[in-house]
């Protein structure tokens, strides 16, 4: 039996009609629409494009789950295998439209996306970690190129194939580590290495160092005995007992907690829940990872202008860099509304 | 809203990407000092806290260690 | 310094009236191992099961895996330190009970000890799957504090590896292996035209739960030293270590370095492996500066012009490996990094805790945060309570039918940082 795909496409590509009609709602056509009558055929029998999602750029950008939701009822309606998007070329709300619903298909269904745009559409960026994007032209006359490969990634995607590296299957490397099992143990492959990296010979790193974020520093404050400071932590203090359950490594969660009222961090009302270090210290005296006795001392001495009553913490022990980015600009975004002027971050 | 970072391994702080460093003592006690007596480590956690704060009001235009 | 390793194959375990090695079977007499571990005043109880690969067994939280070992000559004995006294070990006859380790399990030192699968999915990551296994649960006295309890752990382990090899040495090895490290002036001038090559070796040095001995001196109060392999073969390096339990170095992967062993194979014929150089992971910014700093002094005193550097756990840990690279790359000397990967359970974040660019030439072990559901077993040894409290382990990952989620962060060994797997990552 073949498997069954779901192929979203633009207002345009759809006939719909060009920028005028951006605000289009999403709409569901049984079978195959521009595009996905190529892809149909592409996938040679193997594969069908049992029906075509037809939405306006503008809509789905702005109504990104609302879409999201609508191609995921429609891949259950639908029981399909895999979801395919675009190609984008380089149309912008295009490229930010096919990687938000194929990223969001590919986590909530589990089944593969692929979608394929010119590789400086900022859907790129923005989306290679959720999908596949196979590199196009930057405009339509790329579909002839575009449309095959597409659907020979999806075909072995489809048939849960090993794929190798991205140059070699032709997708936009998403930056995603998986695991292998090689031919030697680690061991021996330094080995390996060390002697071509001293014979001056190639050799291939398995892992990039990576290249961190980096933001521009805000402004000092310039009165402190007016400001608001908030304190943050990824050394894992919480309430005794742990409440929320933030795991000891590899946090899925971080805690806010009102410390309205508690002068002094002790043995027997907090603790950390972190467990990459020896907790011995900061369950005697949590105040030596959060300094809210000493914060107390500076607000009376009005040093300070207050400490706010929430403070935020996780355990930074194995955590994903993502979740902690995510969480990051969560809390950030929670300080600013409540008004605090300045942020005070411990790690252990 | 500009934010300190108070971390005992700058390097880390640096790589990744913090503006305003302040080193502290040690991973399980940033802000403390198990050998010393209480009122020596309060003291100690004072006079972290107040640096810090003195880089949250510090105009800085690249990453800096205080 | 000349050892050599006679080694006699268990390939199966049972309870029987005497501890003796009869037809690759490990003989155990329960009572007499039971008793003199119990020798030890700070234990309450210890329970002694067997389990072999592909039994439907699950083994945790287990602290440590020890391979049975003693000496038959040379000198002092195994583990110095500890079971040994603290001279000079690593030269003469090593006897080794090999396919058998004693694993030290119970509800110890949580949140985080590690999981042996004998069989299903599980057993794929771990070494110890295909080890026939002396599960040891051990109950310390509720009055022994954190710190003896897990020392009290730490060195039951060492105690029953040596008994078993004791009562086992006059069987007959299999095969003997023979390793050789000579002195300095000899080492330098053989194998011209060979590059001379260091082996980089970091230990976990973070505080309790977390640190490593050597000779019985806790690594964290060291200076980076000069070693030979053979030492380390003869159980110089212990460890005390609990962090997560995928990359933790326990005392069997110390014991059968593979990286040694990597270096050994090439010895002579494309390098000349000249030394192991032992260094820390500590837990402020000046220990690990001068840490790296001198480990690297260290391998340019020998002139070396490569080193392998292995890494020990994650996060901070991740500075020390990059300091030592940097440091080393700049002093001429060519690295080859082994590490492992916390890239978040979809594998998309930055695996890292810090970074370089000359680390150019790495070797990974995984990414640790890759999760895994282990079905439930038909017999749990250990705690599986703990699961949930287990790094690794988040919370809820005990399901009702005794399946677990868990990431390979909960499995012993799976992404072990000495490169003792197959495993690896690579890039999507």
């Amino acid at each position: 039996m073949a498997y069954r795909v779901i192929h979203y496409i633009n207002q345009f590509f759809g006939g719909v009609g060009g920028e005028e009609m951006a605000d289009h709602k999403p709409e569901v056509r049984v079978g195959q629409a521009g595009p996905a009558m190529a892809l149909h055929a592409a996938l040679k029998g193997e594969a069908e494009v049992v029906a075509t999602i037809v939405c306006g750029d503008n809509y789905c950008v702005a109504n990104q789950k609302e879409v999201a939701a609508l191609v995921a009822t429609t891949v259950k309606k639908y029981k399909a295998d895999a979801l395919v998007a675009g190609p984008a070329f380089n149309a912008g709300r295009y490229g930010m439209a096919c990687g938000t619903v194929c990223a969001a298909i590919g986590e909530a269904c589990g089944i593969p996306t692929v979608t394929a745009m010119f590789p400086e559409n900022p859907g790129v960026e923005l989306y290679k970690a959720g999908t596949y994007i196979i590199p196009a032209a930057d405009s339509a006359r790329g579909m002839g190129q575009a449309i095959p490969a597409m659907a020979a990634l999806l075909l072995k995607l489809l048939r849960k194939e090993a794929l190798q590296s991205p140059e070699a299957e032709g997708y936009i490397e998403r930056g995603v580590r998986v695991n292998m099992f090689y031919e030697k143990p680690g061991a021996e492959r330094a080995v390996d290495m060390l002697l071509l990296k001293l014979a001056g010979k190639p050799f291939t790193t398995e892992y990039k160092m990576p290249v961190f974020d980096r933001v521009t520093p805000r402004p000092g404050i310039t009165n402190m005995a007016g400001a608001t400071i908030a304190l943050v932590t990824s050394g894992g203090i919480v309430p005794k007992g742990n409440p929320d359950h933030i795991a000891a490594s590899s946090a899925r969660s971080y805690g806010e907690y009102d410390i309205a009222g508690v002068n002094d961090l002790t043995d027997t009302t907090y603790q950390t829940a972190h467990g990459g270090y020896d907790q011995t210290f900061a369950n005697q005296d949590a105040d030596r990872v959060l300094p809210v006795d000493v914060l107390r001392d500076l607000e009376r001495e009005k040093k300070i202008g207050k400490l706010h009553h929430l403070f935020y913490s996780t355990v930074g022990n194995g955590t994903a860099v993502a979740s902690a980015k995510k969480w990051g600009e969560e809390i950030g975004q929670k300080l600013k509304e409540a008004n605090v002027q300045a942020v005070i971050l411990t790690s252990t | 809203m500009p934010v300190v970072h108070m971390a005992s391994i700058v390097p880390i702080s640096q790589s990744v990407g913090a503006n305003r460093i302040i080193p502290t003592v040690a991973i399980p006690y940033p802000l403390g000092n198990p050998t010393l007596s209480p009122a020596e480590e309060k003291k100690l956690r004072r006079g972290l806290v107040e640096k810090a704060l003195k880089a949250l009001g510090a105009d800085v235009t690249e990453q800096t260690v205080f | 310094m000349k050892l050599e390793l006679h080694k006699a194959p268990v390939r199966s375990l049972r309870f029987g009236p005497q501890t003796t090695l009869e037809n690759d079977v490990l003989v155990i007499n329960q009572q007499e191992l039971q008793a003199l571990l119990l020798e030890d005043p700070r234990l309450a109880a210890v329970t002694v099961d067997l389990a072999h690969p592909g039994e439907s067994i699950r083994i945790m939280p287990v602290k440590d895996a020890v391979e049975p070992r003693c000496k038959l000559s040379g000198g002092n004995e195994v583990f110095p330190g500890f079971i040994g006294g603290v001279e000079t070990v690593g030269q003469g006859a090593t006897f080794v009970l090999e396919g058998a380790t004693v694993l030290t399990t119970g509800r110890l030192v949580a949140p985080q000890e590690g999981i042996v699968d004998m069989s299903g999915p599980g057993a794929a990551y771990t070494p110890f799957s295909s080890t026939c296994n002396i599960v040891l649960g051990l109950t310390p006295r509720e009055d022994v504090t954190l710190h003896e309890a897990e020392a009290t752990c730490r060195m039951v382990g060492l105690k029953a590896a040596h008994y078993l090899a004791c009562r086992c040495k006059a069987a007959k090895a299999a095969r003997v292996e023979h390793y050789a490290f000579p002195p300095l002036a000899e080492a330098m001038a053989a194998h011209p035209g060979l590059p001379k090559v260091a082996y980089i070796y970091m230990l976990q040095s973070q505080g309790l739960l977390h640190d490593t001995w050597v000779y019985g001196v806790d690594a964290k109060k060291t200076l980076p030293t000069l070693i030979s392999p053979t030492e380390i073969m003869d159980g110089a390096v212990i460890s005390g270590n609990c962090v997560s339990a995928c990359d933790k170095n326990n005392t069997y992967v110390h014991q059968n370095n593979p990286i040694i062993k990597a270096l050994y194979a090439r010895h002579g014929k494309e390098i000349n492996f000249v030394g192991v150089i032992l260094t820390n992971e500590n837990v402020t910014l000046a220990d690990k500066q001068r840490s790296s700093s001198y480990a690297v002094k260290l391998a340019s005193m020998l002139g070396v012009t490569a080193a392998v550097i292995s890494e020990e756990g994650f996060g901070n840990p991740d500075a020390d490996l990059v300091l030592n690279c940097v440091k080393a790359e700049s002093a001429g000397i060519k690295t080859v990094l082994v590490t492992d990967e916390y890239a978040g359970a979809n594998g998309a974040s930055q695996s890292l805790a810090d970074s370089c660019p000359e680390g150019t030439a790495v070797v990974t072990a995984g990414n640790a945060n890759a999760t895994i559901v282990l079905p439930p077993m038909a017999k749990v040894l250990g705690d599986p309570a703990q699961a949930d409290v287990i790094a690794g382990g988040f919370f809820g990952s005990l399901r009702a039918d005794g399946s677990m989620e868990v990431e390979l962060q909960a499995i012993l060994g799976a992404t072990n940082e000495l490169g003792f797997n197959k495993i690896g990552a690579y890039t999507i």
